[in-house]
């Protein structure tokens, strides 16, 4: 039996180059982000508190004030965003080493599962009938690098990246974005939302990603005639996450039902069917208020 | 990884990659100095590690298509979700598989085309349209479609 040569001793490159290979698609997606100032993520530990209700209307109050603002639904599972900016399910164009991203009416550059699924139709993969929990994350975190790289979303002020309930995909995000700005934590006023959500302030700590403020959604109901505000929950989740994380509260959302109904309906960026309202026009009280002036002291937060 | 000739010392070289079905993927390799082919064959759980990462085994053969992870993988996407050649500009969307001007396909081809899951229909058509401009390649064929697929490594394509 010859001496066997090692992998070094051999010459030729090995074509194979698997790190290589994924090195390059961190490559793509640093290069795709380059033309974006800040990419921020919108968590939260847990499920129903109003994720994406705050990152469109973050965008849309963004997007108001004149920025180019870009959405990147990152709950692939549950995507909503894409309906809620009113921005119609189409074809998407693919040019050269991208697909176009489509716009809202405000011009927000959005991207979601949403716009691929059939209606109704949950995200499975093309996998072997067996162990397939095995391989969901893996092709997940490939989804989500492929929102980001092969999305022509050009040059953003600010692009928000809407994550699903829990940590996981932070993990990923930061690991595909390792510039992150930072994350803004969306909880309502409840001991139970303050005990789920803090879990993620701590993981987002433990990695390093900087928590940007605090969104109380849901902090109490805003009666439609008298503007009163009457709450809807006991607790004060907002106020001890903001301890925790050493980070201001952007806001606090009182509940409104027609705010609610238009953003489901694809109208709450142009405030309930009408025309976009401008800010000297919002009642104090309203969501829409709320929402910008989470957004201004966002970007009062971004260097 | 790389594959060694013990006989000749010699550094095999990839050829191709194929499906041959229940989910093994074959990479083959051939000496170049004595000819001698091997191929490594993956079993399911190392084809799926493989592909859900999005890498290649034997490296890339055509440049990484836009979503092509999605396009690939994703099980039941909208039939009409992607266009992957530009409106015209009146805005209406290409429909005609032989637009003036480019690489045109046969009768055949076409109806092999047709079978390809919409999904990912256009990336597949890029890739050999791709393929065949490179090579002044007027007309697509079932061969060439073979040719390419052999070439390319283009396994489930």
């Amino acid at each position: 039996m010859p001496r066997i040569r090692t992998y070094n001793d051999l010459a030729e490159p090995d074509r194979s180059d698997l790190l290589g290979q994924v090195t390059a698609q961190r490559s793509r997606v640093a290069a795709r982000l380059a033309p974006v100032r800040h990419v921020v993520a919108v968590a939260s530990g847990k499920g129903g508190v109003g994720k994406s209700f705050v990152t469109a209307g973050l965008a849309a109050a963004l997007a108001r004030s004149s920025r180019a603002i870009g959405v990147l639904d990152a709950d692939l599972q549950s995507p909503t965003a894409a309906r809620m900016l009113g921005v119609p399910v189409g074809r998407l164009e693919v040019t050269g080493d991208a697909v176009i991203p489509p716009r809202s009416a405000d011009g927000i550059r959005v991207m979601s599962s949403e716009l691929l699924l059939a209606e109704g139709a949950p995200l499975q993969w093309k996998e072997p009938a067996h162990e397939r929990f095995v391989w969901r994350g893996t092709l997940e975190t490939g989804m989500l690098r492929e929102f980001l790289s092969d999305v022509e979303w050009g040059t953003l002020d600010v692009l928000l990246v809407d994550l699903p309930p829990g940590g996981d995909r932070l993990g990923a995000l930061t690991e595909l974005v390792p510039n992150l700005a930072g994350i803004v934590v969306v909880t309502i006023p409840s001991d139970a939302s303050l005990r789920a959500v803090r879990r993620g302030v701590r993981e987002a700590r433990d990695r390093g990603v900087r928590v940007l403020g605090i969104v109380e959604n849901m902090a109490g109901y805003a009666c439609g005639k008298c503007g009163e505000v009457s709450p809807l929950f006991s607790g004060d989740a907002a106020q001890q996450l903001a301890k925790d994380a050493d980070a201001p509260i952007l806001a606090s959302i009182p509940f409104d039902p027609a705010t609610q109904k238009a953003w489901d309906g694809g109208t709450g960026a142009r405030g309930h069917g009408t025309a976009a309202p401008q800010s000297s026009q919002l009642p104090a009280h309203s969501p829409a208020a709320a929402l910008e002036r989470a957004a201004t002291a966002l970007m009062s937060r971004l260097p | 990884m790389k594959f060694l000739c013990i006989d000749c010392d010699a550094q095999m070289a990839f050829e191709e990659r194929e499906l041959p079905g229940d989910g093994t993927l074959a990479a083959t390799f051939k000496c170049p100095s004595c000819g001698r082919s091997v191929a490594m064959l993956t079993n399911p759980m190392e084809t799926q590690l493989v592909s859900s990462l999005g890498v290649e085994i034997g490296g890339r053969t055509v440049p990484a298509q836009p979503m092509e992870l999605i396009r690939t993988r994703v099980e039941g996407g909208r039939e009409d979700a992607f266009t992957d050649e530009a409106p015209a500009a009146d805005g209406r969307l290409p429909t005609a598989v032989n637009p003036p001007g480019r690489v045109t396909w046969d009768a055949a081809a076409t109806e092999r085309l047709s079978r390809v899951p919409s999904f990912v229909r256009g990336m597949v058509k890029r890739i050999y349209a791709d393929y065949a401009a490179e090579r002044g390649i007027a007309r697509i064929t079932t061969d060439v479609m073979d040719t390419a697929r052999r070439e390319l490594g283009l396994e489930g394509m």
